[in-house]
């Protein structure tokens, strides 16, 4: 919208559920009070937009339950990835993580969750909104960023930066073996004990570490909230305010943890227990109301490992993103012999067994996924 | 006040630096010192900084750095605080029209304080607040130093929508909304100063470690004077980097339910 170069892409005929403009989010103003926002699923996002040919902080639309329903105006390279939204151009479905080529004119829909909550729609070049603190994100409750501060709506008309065309790969796509498994409905996500661990019983640790929780239906981009066993303070859940960690488990009074997601208050005043890795917070993302969630402890140096992993899967997609990877992450792959690991995640409980069962719902066959609980 | 900071894990990106376990002046000028300090190292790898009572949150890409590295850089930095080139803070000045329709429960306030209205504005605006921290919302900022007879519990049904630059006070806080939300506060008074503009660098007019302080404005004349030259851009902020007049009293930890 702002410079030359920028050109009409897509327009909004539906906006979906929740549809918001983000990006890897807004660093450096947490002082002043402004969340960082930015994706949910940051690795998501950051390989859909190497997919599609973009630079990897780009700002994408991230679609959540139900995906919107797009006119492209011109043709144009797009990657979809995250959750399986039933995504569909002119009917026909699309693969998710890969470059997918759209004539103008096609009409991109959404069927509604077929496996996790968020998905992220790139497009060739990146969505030009107005950067505001050096992010196009959007803070919905201060009306920051994206598009003019809301999610989409019908009849918005979205811009493209202009892109590179030696950037363009129609092939580009995540090996198979790397895509991030089914994300399913039980998680098991990673965490680091801390920062304010003693402010708990040393019964409240083994609780979280050994207890399911389920997602909550009040759970949003700014806190997963779980339900399941309480988890005691020594002496009173407050503190004296300070700052919140992406991904931190705060306890409030009623014992209950809330996971805090991107676009938390930058402070808070409430004790955490521990904090999810960064690797396993999109995964957390990714689950809905209902779903289980256990917890596991790490240790910060297993946490890079996970996350070095991660890193050297999205590096590999892109020879050129690669001469430029940080050090650490050169280092991790040449110790796998330059392929990544494709052990990406844990998937599932070890004591819960997922099985894909067929259902009649409103007359329509449809699979759903249930939870056996092994002996 | 902590002798040496008490460092703890936040994650894998992210640490936390403890340097006291009170609400105190000395601490949080530690807080700000030490966050200026580490700023001007320009450490590659650190993504954010997160300022507040005693603590700072320092926030980092793995990537590119780790934890250890950076403790060992705080250490360091903390030790040489003494040393460190720190700009002194700011009295910023907010002119606040007080009572009326601007101010609605002045009146119960000084009621509940036994005094006249015309004493809970001299209480209000004789003394400069340091801003402890920003948080709970864009530019709110965390004051320390309201007078105890002041102290007044928030509403009991708080209102829906609370205009930008309400000054108001909760408990034995005083603070200011920068931008419309709803609220518990007691409402005394209302700057047409504007606290956050994302589009203004920095986009906070305060930051930890500065004071403000507020100025009565006379009319409801005088405050749209204000305002419109806020609006042309034409207001001259006033500003002093002078030692603050701001009382030694230890404020109660504030809470996040604004």
């Amino acid at each position: 919208m702002s410079h030359s170069g920028s050109h009409q892409v897509i327009e909004v005929l539906e906006p979906g559920l929740l549809t918001t403009v983000q990006d890897t989010g807004r660093y450096g103003y947490q002082r002043f009070g402004v969340p960082v926002s930015g994706a949910m699923d940051p690795f998501s996002l950051r390989a859909a937009n190497v997919l599609a040919g973009n630079d990897q902080n780009s700002a994408c639309l991230e679609m959540t339950v139900v995906g919107p329903r797009l006119r492209f105006l011109e043709d144009t390279l797009i990657a979809v990835t995250g959750a399986d939204l039933a995504v569909s151009l002119d009917g026909e479905r699309v693969h998710r993580w890969q470059a997918v080529h759209v004539a103008k004119g096609s009409v991109l829909t959404s069927d509604g969750m077929v496996d996790g909550m968020r998905a992220y729609l790139a497009v060739d070049g990146g969505i030009d909104v107005p950067q505001v603190m050096g992010s196009r994100s959007t803070y919905m409750t201060s009306r920051i960023g994206g598009l003019k501060g809301r999610p989409l709506k019908s009849g918005d008309v979205i811009s493209m930066m202009p892109s590179d065309p030696s950037h363009r790969h129609d092939e580009r796509a995540l090996p198979e073996d790397l895509e991030p498994v089914h994300y399913g409905h039980s998680h098991v996500i990673r965490a680091i004990v801390g920062p304010q661990a003693s402010a708990f019983t040393q019964g409240a640790l083994e609780t979280l570490f050994d207890s399911r929780y389920a997602v909550s239906n009040d759970s949003d981009r700014v806190g997963y909230r779980l339900e399941g066993p309480h988890l005691k303070h020594v002496a009173g859940a407050d503190i004296i305010s300070d700052g919140s960690p992406a991904g931190a488990i705060q306890v409030p009074a009623d014992g209950m943890p809330i996971v805090l997601m991107a676009d938390r208050g930058p402070t808070g005043g409430y004790a955490k227990i521990a904090t999810v890795i960064s690797t396993d917070l999109g995964r957390l993302a990714q689950a809905r109301p209902g779903d289980t969630i256990s917890f596991k402890q790490v240790s910060v140096a297993q946490a890079n490992s996970a996350l070095l992993e991660q890193e050297a899967i999205l590096y590999s997609l892109d020879p050129e993103l690669l001469s430029r990877a940080p050090e650490a992450v050169v280092r991790a792959l040449q110790a796998s012999d330059g392929a990544p690991s494709p052990a990406l995640r844990e998937t599932e409980l070890p004591h819960l067994e997922t099985r894909v069962a067929q259902a009649t719902i409103e007359g329509q066959t449809v699979a759903v996924e249930i939870m056996i609980e092994r002996d | 006040m902590f002798e040496t900071p008490h460092i703890s894990e936040a994650g894998d990106r992210a640490l936390v630096v403890d340097l006291g376990d009170t609400i105190d002046p000395e601490t949080n000028d530690r807080v700000r010192s030490l966050m200026l300090a580490v700023e001007g190292m320009d450490v590659p790898g650190i993504s954010d900084l997160v300022p507040s009572y005693r603590s700072l949150l320092i926030a980092y890409d793995p990537t590119l750095t780790d934890h250890d590295k950076l403790v060992d850089i705080v250490t360091l930095a903390d030790a040489n605080l003494d040393a460190a080139q720190i700009d002194s803070p700011r009295v910023v000045t907010l002119p606040t029209l007080y009572g009326g329709e601007r101010g609605p429960d002045l009146d119960y306030v000084a009621e509940r304080a036994g005094i006249s209205v015309a004493e809970v504005i001299d209480l209000h605006s004789c003394v400069d607040y340091r801003v402890y921290m920003i948080g709970f919302a864009p530019g709110f900022p965390y004051l320390g130093g309201l007078s105890e007879k002041l102290a007044t519990p928030r509403l009991s049904t708080p209102r829906i929508r609370i205009p930008a630059g309400s000054v108001g006070i909760a408990e034995a806080q005083t603070g200011v909304y920068p931008s419309a939300s709803p609220g518990g506060w007691q409402l005394i008074g209302r700057t047409p100063v504007p606290l956050f503009e994302p589009d203004r660098q920095p986009p906070s007019l305060v930051v930890a470690g500065d004071y403000i302080k507020f100025s009565a404005i006379g009319t409801e004349v005088e405050y749209k004077a204000i305002q419109a030259a806020v609006a042309t851009g034409e207001y001259q902020l006033e500003v002093a980097l002078v030692e603050p007049n701001a009382p030694d009293s230890v404020p109660a930890p504030a809470r996040d339910d604004v």
